[in-house]
């Protein structure tokens, strides 16, 4: 969604925000794990954008700019504090490779509501870089606009993400096979 | 181990981040290694049960009422703003033409409302049984005589040479403001001169030049902090010829 050198008024605002409403909503929740909260996140990104859309750079990805507006946002609010923990970029691509898995297993017992559960306890960097790329279907390079990392960092993140969630994933399996 | 050098590659892979070579050669192997294989149908899989699980919550249709309404609302207001950007000049513009007529047209009523007091005074005099208070054809007999009666001086040319006539002069009082008013002739022609301190406002603002004043001409012009009105019957050419000695004299 990259945005020619259009004039930009309200009116294209509407043209290209609005599409947006479902997704930004659905990330919103996925971050706030809780309903109001997200919607207020919601209310807050649009405004912002809305006021801040005159400084919008056209040419330059509309939707990355307002995941990242909508997740500055979180980040300053007060849950968005007390989730957001510190991580170890650099470890990335230190982190074994699983290659012997039974992930295909795994995964076709999972359901979805396991996998749901388990993304929400990932670390919010984590789940949120899932999400980008996955549901939303985010290219590296949007990501990277919109969570304002580097490339590098994004290829690492995303490969830690998933690895952590597989881990999660397994330990949910296991935990639940143990229990029955 | 050989697969070693593709694994790092398979999420980019998957991601579709991967160049158009580097995608040929990873999909050559993947055809000969079930290990790699199995690996790219496991994240294939993780990748659908994320995308599964996480297209998870719908907003409300209140909350997307009021954002789109809070949209089209700026929106509007955003036009409106717009509107005023244009109108705001427009009207300010308009309002500034409104004064600039009105002030243009403020100073031609009181010009002409000057004129018309000049030519009345012009005509008014000359049909008066003693037109002038004094009545000499010698500028030396009629400057003095307005010593006194006006709180200034001026000269009078010398004639001789030329087709003008001195009269005489009287006091007369122009925007109450006293007035030397002198009356030559032109062959029957009559034509008067006012001679008076430039203050008065509306007077100041008058234009030098050719001006018509109720059918009659009239030349004016300031010198030395006095103004000059020569208005008559006669033609304009006349009028400038007397204009020029007054001028050369003053």
């Amino acid at each position: 969604m990259r945005v020619s050198e259009q004039r930009l008024t309200a009116a294209s605002f509407e043209d290209l925000a609005v599409p947006l409403f479902d997704q930004l909503y659905n990330f919103a929740h996925w971050l706030t794990q809780d309903k109001s909260e997200a919607e207020d996140l919601v209310q807050e990104t649009y405004a912002k954008a809305l006021r801040g859309f005159s400084s919008f750079q056209p040419g330059t990805n509309f939707r990355a700019w307002m995941y990242r507006i909508l997740r500055n946002s979180f980040l300053s609010s007060r849950t968005g504090l007390k989730t957001m923990v510190v991580l170890d970029e650099e470890g990335g691509d230190s982190l074994p490779t699983e290659t012997v898995t039974p992930e295909v297993l795994f995964l076709e017992q999972a359901n979805r509501e396991m996998v749901q559960q388990a993304l929400e306890e990932l670390p919010v960097q984590f789940r949120e870089i899932l999400l980008l790329c996955e549901v939303e279907g985010m290219s590296y390079q949007e990501i990277s606009e919109t969570l304002a990392i580097p490339i590098g960092t994004v290829m690492s993140r995303l490969h830690r993400a998933r690895q952590a969630l597989r881990t999660a994933l397994r330990a949910k399996i296991e935990g639940g096979r143990h229990g029955m | 181990m050989a697969c070693e050098q593709w694994r790092g590659d398979l999420d980019r892979y998957l991601d579709g981040e991967l160049a158009a070579a580097e995608t040929a050669a990873l999909a050559a192997h993947l055809r000969t290694c079930t290990a790699c294989a199995a690996e790219v149908l496991e994240r294939v899989q993780l990748k659908r049960s994320i995308q599964m699980a996480g297209a998870r919550y719908t907003a409300s249709a209140d909350l997307r009422n009021k954002i789109t309404q809070s949209i089209a609302a700026k929106s509007k207001s955003g036009m409106a703003r717009q509107w005023r950007l244009i109108l705001v000049p427009a009207l300010v513009l308009v309002i500034a033409a409104f004064f600039l007529i009105g002030y243009v047209g403020q100073q031609r009523a009181a010009r002409q409302r000057i004129y018309g007091e000049l030519a009345d005074l012009h005509v008014s005099t000359l049909a008066s049984s003693t037109p002038v208070d004094v009545v000499s054809s010698d500028r030396h007999t009629v400057k003095p005589w307005f010593q006194g009666r006006i709180p200034f001086t001026f000269n009078l040319p010398e004639l001789a040479g030329s087709d003008f006539v001195l009269i005489g002069g009287r006091v007369a009082y122009l925007e109450q403001i006293p007035s030397a008013h002198l009356i030559y002739q032109i062959r029957k022609h009559y034509v008067s001169v006012f001679i008076l301190p430039d203050r008065a406002p509306d007077i100041k603002d008058l234009p030098s030049g050719t001006a018509d004043a109720h059918s009659f001409h009239m030349e004016t012009w300031t010198q030395n902090g006095l103004r000059y009105f020569v208005i008559g019957d006669t033609g304009e050419g006349d009028l400038q010829k007397l204009s020029k000695l007054l001028r050369d004299a003053g």
